[in-house]
């Protein structure tokens, strides 16, 4: 199988006061139709590297190496960074699409959902007609399992996870060949979680597309990956499917993630109620992190 | 004041729209009894009530009926035994980065409670119990003069939770006090409200969904649903073996890797 994103030695740096590196020579291939997760914590540039791909950096954030490549289904290569004005802009959504974080808060509240689901047909296929738009709207909220008379209603009218499904209608609103979730489902709770979960993966099983995954929460990744990448400071520090990077992880700081969630059902893991406290410093950010996440917060 | 209890607790709101009005039940029914050195943990969905519980024990809602007992005796909204009850029952929020002014140095959070609590107390007390604070959720003593922006999630959740214990409560009231942290600070965060917990003999009100933690740091789980407690018992219990289909749900709605890993591996 042919990957349908290939990235090269990928950097970014944040050109602040002190020049950050957000991250460093990242390599990774997407698979066609497979789900690949991107884990790590706050500040360790996995954000970046989302918005590098959707090209989507605003400076002072810079891609100083490397290069992304876009390999269509219809057997043609695009080098990401080598499009612009309108190439781009026709690209984008098109081929690649993109759920941000906190999605929830992402649509505007003074337009209603059939309006902003609309934007998208009229920026990219500005041959439909008004009706056509409107059935194709229609059948995109039925696809996330919204009804289809919720089109007329405003976001604040909706659940959190009821707006989290629309965001993932818009995205998939031209059937993209990838698509890029940035923590879809924090602030969402378990039970929404799971659904929206179950949906992506239906869905992902219908249209064939590609997904790249972004969480901290490494226990949701191992159930819905068929490929983990953990990063770490900018760089990804292990890469292996699901099921080995559980049982055998190699990294100390990909088994220090792991040990860091107490199962449900086993052990207790690195939970002591009644034990010494350990260093509680031990695993927050060191001050280079801190900096891209304070940077990485500002450029949004 | 050592045991709290909830009894038979019930929370209505009066709902709007247009001209009818209609009634929400929030809160159905419920007790339960919170003792020094024990931990319930309360569970449930967004909007089963959780945070409505909380807000009734820090007498910031109203019951509709019901009352809430201190040593047997009714809780009192005025006077000087309000004044000791909200000196007992202390609270740490969920977002860090919201309850924490910015305006303010981490000193003047900690100073504020000492001083109300205790009147009587110099300015040199104050200081001396503002860094025993900072000491005991394990903060070094230069933090006094820091301003909120210069710290982590973690942090800042550490300074939440000494503030709460400022006024030297008897029970303290966390709603999700971990969930805006990154995921490997929560696991230090918990065992440090657990050894703190064992330190003062505290009474913990632990209001998570998040069912893994709440079953390794709480002795009891109470579930939620709609109001109403549908399955309460001891955790193991209540995580390892559910009885009502709503916890089942929600157990199995929890991300288990396990499971789907058994599935890869074989």
């Amino acid at each position: 199988m042919s990957p349908v994103l290939s990235i090269e030695n990928l950097s970014i740096d944040y050109l602040a006061e002190t020049t950050v590196h957000a991250v460093r020579e990242v390599s990774l291939t997407l698979e066609r139709g497979e789900i690949l997760g991107l884990a790590g914590e706050s500040g360790c540039g996995k954000s970046t590297l989302a918005y590098a791909i959707t090209r989507l950096l605003k400076p002072p954030a810079q891609i100083t190496s490397g290069r992304v490549v876009f390999s269509s289904r219809e057997g043609y290569d695009v080098d990401l960074s080598r499009l612009a004005g309108d190439d781009l802009r026709a690209f984008r959504w098109d081929k690649i699409a993109m759920v941000f974080q906190g999605a929830m808060n992402s649509l505007n509240p003074v337009l209603r959902i059939s309006e902003q689901l609309e934007d998208v047909f009229i920026t990219h296929r500005p041959e439909l007609t008004k009706a056509e738009r409107r059935i194709r709207s229609g059948e995109l909220l039925e696809r996330v399992g919204v009804d289809r008379n919720r089109l007329r209603a405003y976001p604040h009218e909706l659940s959190g996870g009821m707006r989290q499904r629309v965001m993932i209608a818009m995205a998939l609103a031209l059937e993209p060949q990838v698509l890029i979730m940035d923590e879809p489902t924090t602030a969402l709770d378990v039970v929404v979680q799971r659904e929206i979960l179950l949906e992506i993966t239906r869905l992902r099983a219908e249209l064939g597309f590609a997904v790249i995954f972004i969480t901290h929460d490494l226990p949701l990744l191992l159930e819905i990956s068929d490929r983990i990448a953990v990063m770490r400071a900018g760089l990804i520090v292990e890469l292996d499917d699901a099921l080995t990077l559980y049982t055998k992880p190699k990294h100390p700081y990909t088994r220090r993630l792991l040990s860091s969630f107490p199962s449900l059902t086993g052990e207790r893991g690195g939970f002591v109620r009644s034990g010494d406290l350990g260093d509680l410093d031990g695993t927050e950010l060191d001050e280079t992190e801190q900096t891209v996440e304070a940077v990485e917060m500002e450029s949004r | 004041m050592s045991v709290l209890e909830m009894r038979e607790m019930v929370k209505e709101y009066r709902l709007r729209e247009g001209l009818r009005t209609t009634r929400l039940r929030a809160v159905d029914n419920v007790s339960f009894e919170l003792t020094p050195g024990r931990t319930i943990a309360l569970v449930g969905q967004s909007g089963s009530g959780k945070s409505t519980i909380a807000k009734l024990l820090m007498q910031l809602e109203r019951p509709t009926s019901g009352s809430i007992l201190v040593d047997g005796e009714p809780m009192q909204y005025r006077g000087a035994r309000a004044a000791a009850y909200r000196k007992a029952v202390q609270m740490v929020f969920q977002d860090p980065f919201g309850s924490l002014n910015p305006y303010h140095t981490i000193g003047h959070h900690l100073a504020r409670p000492v001083t109300l609590h205790h009147p009587d107390f110099t300015r040199e007390q104050v200081d001396e119990r503002v860094l025993e604070l900072l000491r005991r959720v394990r903060l070094d003593e230069d933090y006094v003069g820091r301003k909120p922006h210069e710290l982590s999630g973690g942090q800042r959740q550490r300074v939440a939770i000494a503030r709460a214990l400022a006024p030297e409560p008897a029970i303290l009231v966390a709603d999700e006090p971990v969930s805006m942290l990154d995921v490997s600070i929560r696991l230090g965060v918990l065992n440090l409200l657990a050894a703190l917990q064992r330190e003062e003999n505290l009474g913990v009100l632990y209001i998570t969904h998040d069912l893994a933690t709440a079953r390794h740091f709480s002795d009891e789980i109470m579930v939620l649903y709609h109001g109403a407690v549908v399955e309460h018992g001891s955790a193991d219990d209540v995580i390892l073996n559910p009885q009502h289909e709503y916890t089942q749900l929600l157990a199995e709605a929890s991300p288990a890797p396990e499971r789907r890993l058994a599935e890869l591996g074989h």
